[in-house]
């Protein structure tokens, strides 16, 4: 098996096509990447209220649809992450500078978001200040990556009728905390398997989600070069 | 939700390798070195511990185990194995070695003759690549490691090249303490000679005599041509030193020449003494 998944159009390829309806599809897979992230940055890091933070994400997301504002991305200058948070500092500081009512829909509807969702996360994280917010949006993209591809896993897992492989995973490596992680023979006990089956599954299952983070990653870059770097960067 | 804990890890499982359906299981972490992380790990087949090298980057990347299948010599760490995991990367298992890094074992103390005879034991191994065509290109004492039974390995081959490879525009490689300017600016023209020169500034660390500190400079000068040219004319002046003999790099005054030939003849020196102070003794007591 290769590494990296096979090269596929990535979404900021896509969102330059010209055909309406594969760069409208492109861009929602991003909104439904970043949004999370970009509406925790802009609670936090611009201090505004979660119904502001809301607004603001729409508004960016709408904006960059409709102005094309990933159209001047340049892969060779920096990763498609870190262009996305400067656009959206100058957008919100432009916005808050203008105070000017954000512009909501012309016509255009984004992804289903839950906003109240994310809102509930934060209150859950946010017991710890944040000093680095470049790292804190780095850290909310990846928890979004990683949510994605178990996402993907279990919808696999379902789809190819071995529903436990995801059950082994998430007991085993989503457990919330350290303290409810319950052992390999808890879990065979839980689900009449056997200790060696319970490894043989969550190896397979570590395999595969492995496949589908590398998936969803090489879908957010832009060229192999990017998706390169990503990876060393997730694999340490 | 993906929760802080669970965030951290998958983090750490994702770095972690997947090496189901190898014969190894992972241990712990050796080091992180050129290309790749090494870990220790136990074959399972055979029992026994190894180094096991993940490698990082390009995909196709198998410059260090191909190299090192090549050069077999004590004192290069061989390899044992080669496969591919289930991820796609690929790795290579080499032999475990045991013992202390250079650098560490710098820290403990060992006289001048015996740091010099490790040294020397570097520039054998170094040699031999350069003979097969192969350039290091990150000497430096962390790159060494000195076995429970005094064996000498040179680690580390990630980065190193074949020398028709590395006359081009090379990748800026190495560590820049170790590295020699030409291999800093990236030049075409490295060859062997960067080598030596982080020979050089290994050396300068192992004793502060003049005669090894001049052999030190030399190998370490701004200007390849200057340097020694070859790693076994850089040895060779240390192995000079340690017998006793004048080396290239360090023109001696008389006061030296006089120094260096009584650590020579010390005991002969001490005897032809001893006689002629005895002789002195006895015509004392005969005309007393």
């Amino acid at each position: 098996m290769s590494a990296f998944p096979a090269t596929r159009h990535s979404i900021v390829a896509a969102m330059r096509s010209a055909r309406p309806d594969e760069r409208r599809s492109a861009f929602d897979t991003m909104v439904t990447a970043y949004w999370k992230p970009v509406f925790k940055y802009v609670r936090l890091k611009w201090h505004v209220s979660p119904d502001a933070a809301a607004d603001l994400t729409q508004a960016f997301f709408l904006r960059a649809f409709e102005k094309d504002f990933f159209a001047d991305f340049d892969v060779s200058r920096a990763r498609f992450r870190t262009y996305l948070r400067t656009c959206l500092d100058g957008f919100v500081a432009n916005a808050r500078k203008a105070d000017a009512r954000l512009k909501r829909g012309g016509g255009v509807t984004l992804v289903p978001i839950d906003f109240a969702e994310a809102e509930r996360e934060l209150r859950f994280q946010s017991a710890n200040a944040i000093d680095d917010f470049d790292a804190y949006f780095h850290r909310e993209w990846l928890r979004g990556l990683f949510a994605a591809a178990a996402k993907r896993l279990c919808d696999a897992c379902a789809e190819r009728g071995r529903p436990q492989r995801f059950t082994v995973f998430e007991q085993y490596d989503l457990a919330q905390d350290e303290s409810e992680r319950p052992t390999y023979a808890e879990i065979a006990r839980r689900h009449a398997m056997s200790a060696t089956d319970v490894t043989n599954e969550l190896a397979a299952a570590r395999r595969e989600f492995r496949r589908f983070v590398l998936e969803a990653l090489r879908e957010q870059c832009t060229s192999d070069e990017e998706f390169e770097a990503e990876s060393r960067m997730l694999t340490g | 939700m993906i929760s802080e804990p669970a965030l951290d890890r998958l983090s750490a499982m994702f770095r972690a390798p997947d090496v189901a359906g190898t014969r190894y299981e992972l241990v712990s972490i050796l080091g992180r070195g050129g290309m790749g992380i090494v870990y220790l790990a136990r074959d399972t087949v055979l029992d026994r511990e190894v180094a096991l090298k993940i490698v990082e980057g390009s995909a196709g990347d198998t410059n260090e185990a191909r190299i090192l299948a090549r050069l077999e010599h004590p004192g290069i760490v061989p390899v044992h194995d080669f496969g591919q995991l289930p991820d796609g990367r690929l790795f290579y298992a080499m032999k475990r070695v045991r013992g202390d890094r250079l650098d560490r074992w710098m820290a403990a103390p060992h006289d001048l003759p015996e740091r010099l005879g490790v040294f020397l034991r570097v520039c054998d191994a170094v040699a031999f690549a350069h003979a097969h065509g192969v350039i290091h290109r990150d000497l430096k004492p962390e790159n060494v490691m000195v076995g429970e039974f005094g064996e000498v390995l040179v680690l580390d081959w990630g980065v190193a090249r074949q020398m028709q490879i590395a006359e081009c525009k090379l990748q800026i490689v190495g560590t820049a303490e170790f590295m020699a300017p030409e291999q800093a600016r990236g030049d075409a023209t490295v060859d062997h000679r960067a080598d030596v020169y982080a020979l050089g500034a290994m050396l300068e660390s192992f004793g502060e005599v003049i005669p090894v500190l001049a052999i030190a400079r030399k190998a370490r000068s701004a200007d390849p041509g200057a340097r020694y040219q070859s790693v076994q004319a850089l040895a060779a002046d240390v192995s000079r030193y340690l017998a006793g003999r004048a080396v290239e790099a360090h023109r001696e005054t008389v006061v030296d020449r006089l120094a260096r030939f009584e650590r020579r003849y010390r005991l002969p020196i001490l005897l032809v003494l001893t006689y002629l102070a005895v002789r002195a003794l006895m015509l004392w007591f005969v005309r007393v």
